[in-house]
Order: C-alpha cells, then structure tokens, then sequence
C-alpha cells in the first residue's frame, strides 16, 4: 500500500483505536464496492466477508484490505451439521462471522450504508463513534435527561444519584442511519419517500426493562461480554420470515443485558442508508413476522431469567427453553428456531472455547 | 414614456397608506383589483390588508387569492388562551429582561406569577400581560395555616393550585428563549404543547425517537398494536448554556457549559426512573394536577435550583403515576437558555448539601414500587404513595416522612382550592 489515503474534512484517528481487538463482519451477496468510501476508517482493521447466496460466485474484496471470507461452503465445512443454524439467502448469516472471529468487538455494517456528513460537513467517522460509546459506561437504572453523561460536553444532571455515577458495561452500541430509514413495509409502502433527515445529536443508554428494535446495520457490541447473545436467527431460504433477524438478537440481547447489569447505548453514530429495498418484497418477507411479533414482545417483556444463569451461554440457554415452550404454541417454526438457538451455542461453544480466565460473557 | 396618470398616482399614495385604511369597498372593483395587484408587487400584502381587500367581496380578488395559493393565517391549532396558563415563580425581583424576551411567546395567555414569599423587594414587571401576581398575603389568604411550606421555588406549585387551565406550562426566571441549530429562536409553548398534544409510546423504544415528530415514524420491528400510543401528561424540557447540575458538578465543571442542541423528543419508558427538573417543564393540570406537588424539602433548601430536590421528587412520583394509571411522560426539547447567574456560587452549597446522599435511598424505593390495581385515579395513586413512603422512607430519614405528609397535605389542597369544583 503507497502512501497514505487522506480524504478531506474526514476525522482519521492517527493510531486507529483497537486496531487489534475489533474486526468488521459484512454480509454480502453481490459486491463490497462500498468499501472504497470507508478506506479511511476501515483500512486499519481485520475484516470478516460473509458471502451469503451462491459459493461459486467471487465476490472481489477492494485492494488493501485485510479480510477473511467465508461462503456456504467454509460455513458448512467448519460447521459441519451445526451449519444448519446459519441463514442462508438472508443477512442473517453474519452472525456467523462473530462466531469465528477472534476478537474483542465486532462492528457489523451492511454494504449499502456509506459515510455520512454531520450538520457542519465533515465526514463522520462512525468506528470511531462506536468505539467511544462502547467503551465509556451505560447508564441503564436511571434516565439522564442531558442523554450520555461521558460525553464531552454532557454530565449527570442534579439528582442523579452518586452511586449509579460510576455506570455499567457497555455491551452495545447501536447507531442510526440519514437518508433511507428502517422502516418496516407497510411503513415504506405509505411513506415511499421519507427520508430521516435529522441529525440527532446523542448518544443514550436505554433503560433496563425497556426492549426496543435492534437494527443490524450500523451495530457494535462486545463480544466476549455479548457475543453468544447475538444470534441472528433463522431467516431466508426455507424459513417463513425474513427481515427479522436483527430484532430476534436485538430482544434477546437487550434481556440478557438487563439481566446482567450490562449496558446497552443507542443515537450516534449515523451512516448514509443508501438503499431502499423494495417494499412488496419487504412485506411478504416480514409478513408473519408483523403478526408473530404481537406475541413476541409480551414474551420478552414478562420472561424472566432465573438469578442462577451467571452467562451469557446459561441465559441463552435458558431462553432457548422458554422460546419453545411459551413460543412453540403459536407456531412450530419458534420449535425449531429454539433448537437452533441451542446448537449455535454449541457451535460458539466449539469454535470459542472458554478460557478459565475469561468466560464469556461473564460482567466484572 | 408617458408621465403616470393622476390616477396612477393616487393609487400609489394609497399604497403608500394602505396599512392604515380601513374600508376599500366604495372603490370600483377594477381599481380595487389594480390596487391588490400594486400591493402584492410592493411586498406589502399582511393579514389585515388580506381582509381589508377580502371584505370587498370583489370575486376576481378572492379568485386570484385562491389561485395564487394565498393562505389565510388560521386560528392556530395551538391552544388559545382558554387551554393553557403559564405558571413563574419570581425568585428575583427584577423580571424586566425576563418577560421582555418572552413576549412574543407568552403574551396570548394567561400568566400566573408566584411571588417567593421570602422576598421583600417590589416585583418588576413590564406591562402588556394578562398577568396576575400572588404574594405571600394572596398564599395565607387562599391556603390559611398550611403546613406545607411554598418559599423558595416551591411557590410556584401554589400557581398550579389557583390554575384553572388544562395546561400548566412553567419556567424557572432566570431562563431566557433559547435558540436551535437553525439560529431559529424556540417557541417554549408550542414545542410543550406539541408535545402533550401527541401520544407517548412509553412501551416500546422507537430508535429514531418520537415518531409523530414530522419527518419519523415507528422503525421496522416496533409491534404495531404498541403505535397508538398513550396521552402524554408531562412535558420535561431541556437548558442550553447553564445546565440543570448538582453543586458538586458545577463546582468541578465550572466553565462547561451546554452547547448540544439534541434535536429530539422522546417518550421515557415506562418503568425507567428519570430527574424531572422544574426549570423548564409542563403538564396536563386537569389530570397529573393532584401529582405534582412540593413534597421533599431539604433542610437547608436555599434560593438556588441545586440547593433543592423538590422537582426531582415530584417528577418521580408523578412518573410512578403515570406509568401505573398507563399514561406518557416525554423529555428533551424544547430548550431554553439558563443564565449564569447562579454558577459561581455553588461552592457555598456544598458545605451541607444533603442532597448527596437522598437520591440514594430515593431511587431504589421508586425503582422497586408498585402501586396498586385498585389506585385508578391521580388521587388515590397519590394517597397510597404518600403511604407507602411514610413506611417506607420515613424510618430512613425525618425527611421523607415530612415529604409523606406534605403529599397528603397537597392531596387536601386539591380537593379545596386546585380541582375544577374547588
């Protein structure tokens, strides 16, 4: 690589923050074009290619990078029966490359999101962002009213107690997208051309006991704190739901993270959403998901996980049980989806076998 | 070139004056219409000159408002003067600068000014308001012998109990208009009203924040049986420039200052647990009215915001309420700018401030209470707070036990004075 890459009004930190614990995992099924307006922030960092849809296919990764790639075949070759618990046809199969990563965090992006500009112009360096949040504390027990007390510029305000003042692991770090909005399709279909337009200038922890809509595009977590929590789910091909993978880990994490005294933060930083995908096909995807979801929330909202599970592994597992049980009436697919939940434990089990040291998920 | 024509320039000297005409219909329709037109293209086309030329009833002119898209200024959907009183404690004598800079925004309604009964100087006050000041005599006149106790900032809830409004909007008086990223000044009462005006989703987390805002909506994954959403009783407002910190933080930060203008409202969920500060705040008087009440004092309370934790008392007691009776209670904007005033003084405060150690007992109590099926009403979820922290708190500490009785106190002075059949 000669010389260095400067891209003007762009914020490239000199010594890139977790260079060597963070790796950025990309779903994708046609090409990583993409990856040329993030060279400046990505270039530094290992990244991990999940090539969902046909193995046969290359998908050519830009010059410069550092990357390992995966398709069907490697998920099925590593995996072996286990693979069954990998999406396929669906962005879902990500989670597979937080399974074999190696390394702390992972930053997920989807390869539609670009930079995006904040209110003065500059290019926002959303890495850099994520990082910020991720490792400065959540605040889940009580509500700041000036949004994140860490940031610069912000504090706790009066009456928030000292005790809560030192804050929680940050498991989480959620971002938000301008221009095209996640929106579900009936939304899309009534409002075709909204566009979100408004930079909103915060980060917050959300409060523990609240559940909220995970999105899988522009997301950072911790992985030995999480990781095994963000199951992506069964989606796409031979499923009857699609576009639900994000919120599935998105509850189960936010309970799992409540029940450790983890933290999770949502607001900054914002990507440029380029795509709006089409919104009849959005619909028959999401269509069971629409109507399951009116269960699935209250199931989420009253489980309650027992003191004993000390893990993110023992929560997961806990959950697999009540997701079949309580789930499992409504229609045979959350049967499987529970099974399936178990053997990705497994698998991560396998694939990341725990050090005496440092088990994961384990809270200080 | 032809020189004008006389008549030419008689309609010109009456564009000259057109504000100060009153009646056009004695002219004939096409003059009527050659002066609409000399109006328009002079920029001088305002609501009265509208209705002056409306009032004509010549067609071609109605006809040339309607195809030039011409709007009428309606009667703003915002509340009229019937629905909403604006409620200040004056902890300060001079509020000339004060009320000057909220003229544009308070003067359609009606303001209810709270003399702090400690104060002995004269109120300053500009004229042009639909104003009425209470003092310390109005207080013992209204109340009698009441053992809560109004000094201080708490005067201003004796402002809600004489309200008759549905609303209450209410700004502590060292706060000016605050303006937003655009350098657009911010209109406190409307933002407020907007948001009690449009429901709270306090069930579920909308990531792009309140979704009846223009330009949002509920994100992809929010159940949508959760959108209606439910009335929004509390409206809590944000400070630019001085912001709302204990004394130890503005001791130890004592130049930062609040500079991030968050462009966002939202819902706090239900069950979360949030500092509701009095500077800036407003709320459904007919409903929450009975919840918001002076009830914690600390010993040494003094005439600055941190030497208190009235307002956060009473915010956590009203959100407990509004989260067991299912209604909503927002954050975030509008903004108002906080002076300074205060800031270098807090060193003083430090030395006994109570504070510290309250909000630890205070939290995990309101974090941890349920109140019953049975309290369906503001007022009975109040008696049995007031109940419950009485066995609760009060062995802790005197405080809340005299906090218990305040609550039960205010409950009285409701039901006399504040509720609509008082």
């Amino acid at each position: 690589m000669a010389g260095t890459v400067t891209v003007p009004g762009s914020s490239v930190p000199s010594t890139p923050l977790l260079k060597d614990e963070l790796d950025i995992v990309i779903p994708t099924i046609r090409n990583l074009d993409f990856l040329e307006m993030w060279r400046p922030f990505f270039q530094p960092y290992h990244l991990i290619i999940v090539q969902d849809g046909d193995p046969t296919k290359t998908i050519k990764v830009p010059e410069g990078f550092d990357y390992e790639l995966y398709n069907r075949n490697d998920i099925n070759r590593i995996l072996g029966p286990k693979a069954s618990c990998i999406s396929f046809k669906d962005s879902a199969c990500r989670c597979f490359g937080y399974m074999v990563s190696k390394k702390k965090y992972i930053y997920t992006i989807d390869d539609d999101c670009f930079v995006a500009k904040d209110p003065t112009g500059k290019d926002i360096n959303a890495l850099e962002q994520h990082i910020k949040n991720i490792m400065s504390p959540s605040t889940p027990f009580f509500f700041n009213t000036l949004y994140d007390p860490y940031r610069e510029g912000a504090d706790f305000v009066r009456g928030y107690p000292f005790s809560l003042r030192e804050g929680t692991h940050t498991a989480v770090s959620h971002g938000l997208w301008l221009n095209i909005p996640d929106y579900d399709a009936p939304t899309q279909l009534v409002k075709p051309k909204e566009r979100n337009e408004r930079y909103v200038d915060a980060v917050m922890t959300i409060p523990k006991g609240t559940l909220f809509p995970m999105c899988g595009m522009n997301l950072c977590f911790d992985r030995d704190l999480i990781g095994p929590a963000m199951y992506f789910g069964l989606m796409g091909d031979g499923q009857p739901i699609g576009r639900y993978d994000d919120m599935w880990a998105g509850w189960c994490v936010k309970v799992i993270c409540d029940h450790l005294s983890l933290g999770v933060k949502t607001g900054l930083p914002y990507i440029w959403h380029s795509k709006a995908s089409n919104p009849f096909v959005n619909l028959r995807k999401e269509y069971k998901g629409i109507f399951w979801q009116e269960d699935i929330i209250p199931f989420f909202q009253n489980v309650t996980i027992p003191k004993d599970c000390d893990t993110v592994q023992k929560c997961y597992l806990y959950l697999s049980g009540e997701v079949k049980e309580k789930l499992g009436k409504i229609d045979p697919y959350f049967v499987k989806l529970a099974d399936a939940m178990v053997t990705w434990i497994e698998a991560w089990d396998e694939l990341n076998p725990a050090t005496p040291a440092a088990e994961n998920g384990k809270a200080k | 070139m032809r020189p004008p024509s006389l008549l030419s320039l008689t309609l010109d000297s009456a564009l000259l004056r057109i504000a100060h005409i009153a009646d056009l219909s004695h002219l004939p329709d096409h003059l009527v219409i050659d002066l609409f037109r000399r109006t328009l293209s002079a920029g001088k086309l305002t609501e009265k000159v509208l209705k002056l030329f409306l009032a004509t009833g010549c067609e071609e002119i109605i006809l040339a408002v309607q195809l030039l898209n011409i709007k009428q200024p309606l009667v703003p959907v915002l509340p009229t003067n019937s629905e909403v009183d604006i409620v200040i404690a004056a902890l300060q004598p001079n509020l000339t600068t004060f009320f000057e800079a909220w003229r544009p925004f308070f003067s359609r309604f009606h303001i209810i000014v709270i003399k702090d009964p400690d104060m002995t100087e004269d109120l300053q006050i500009p004229t042009g308001f639909d104003l009425k000041v209470y003092t310390k005599s109005d207080i013992n006149g209204v109340l009698g012998a009441s053992s809560i106790n109004f000094s201080g900032h708490s005067c201003r809830y004796f402002g809600y109990l004489v309200s008759r409004k549905k609303y209450v909007i209410s700004i502590d008086d060292n706060c000016l208009p605050a303006k937003d990223t655009a350098g657009s000044t911010v209109d406190v009462v409307a933002q407020h009203m907007a948001n009690l005006k449009t429901p709270a989703t306090p069930f579920f987390f909308n990531t792009l924040y309140d979704p009846y805002r223009k330009g949002a909506d509920f994100v992809r994954g929010y159940p949508f049986s959760l959108r209606e959403g439910v009335e929004c009783m509390l409206s809590c407002g944000l400070w630019m420039h001085n912001a709302d910190y204990d004394p130890m933080t503005h001791v130890v930060k004592r130049n930062q200052r609040n500079t991030t203008y968050v462009d966002a409202v939202m819902t706090v969920p239900l069950g979360a647990m949030l500092p509701v500060s009095g500077i800036n705040v407003a709320f459904n008087r007919d409903v929450l009215g009975p919840a918001m009440f002076p009830g914690l004092r600390l010993r040494n309370e003094g005439k600055h915001r941190w030497d208190t934790l009235e307002d956060i008392w009473n915010g956590l007691c009203a959100k407990v309420v509004c989260d067991s009776l299912g209604y909503g209670v927002k954050t975030g904007l509008p903004y108002v700018m906080r002076s300074d005033a205060e800031a270098g003084k807090a060193l003083e405060s430090l030395k006994d401030w109570e504070g510290v150690k309250i909000m630890d007992d205070v939290l995990p109590f309101f974090q941890s209470l349920k109140l019953s099926r049975t309290a369906v009403t503001v007022d009975d979820c109040v008696k049995e707070l007031a109940g419950i922290v009485r066995e609760k708190l009060g062995p802790k500490n005197a405080i809340f036990t005299e906090a218990a009785d305040a609550m039960v106190e205010w409950n009285n002075l409701w039901k006399a004075h504040g509720a609509q059949n008082a």
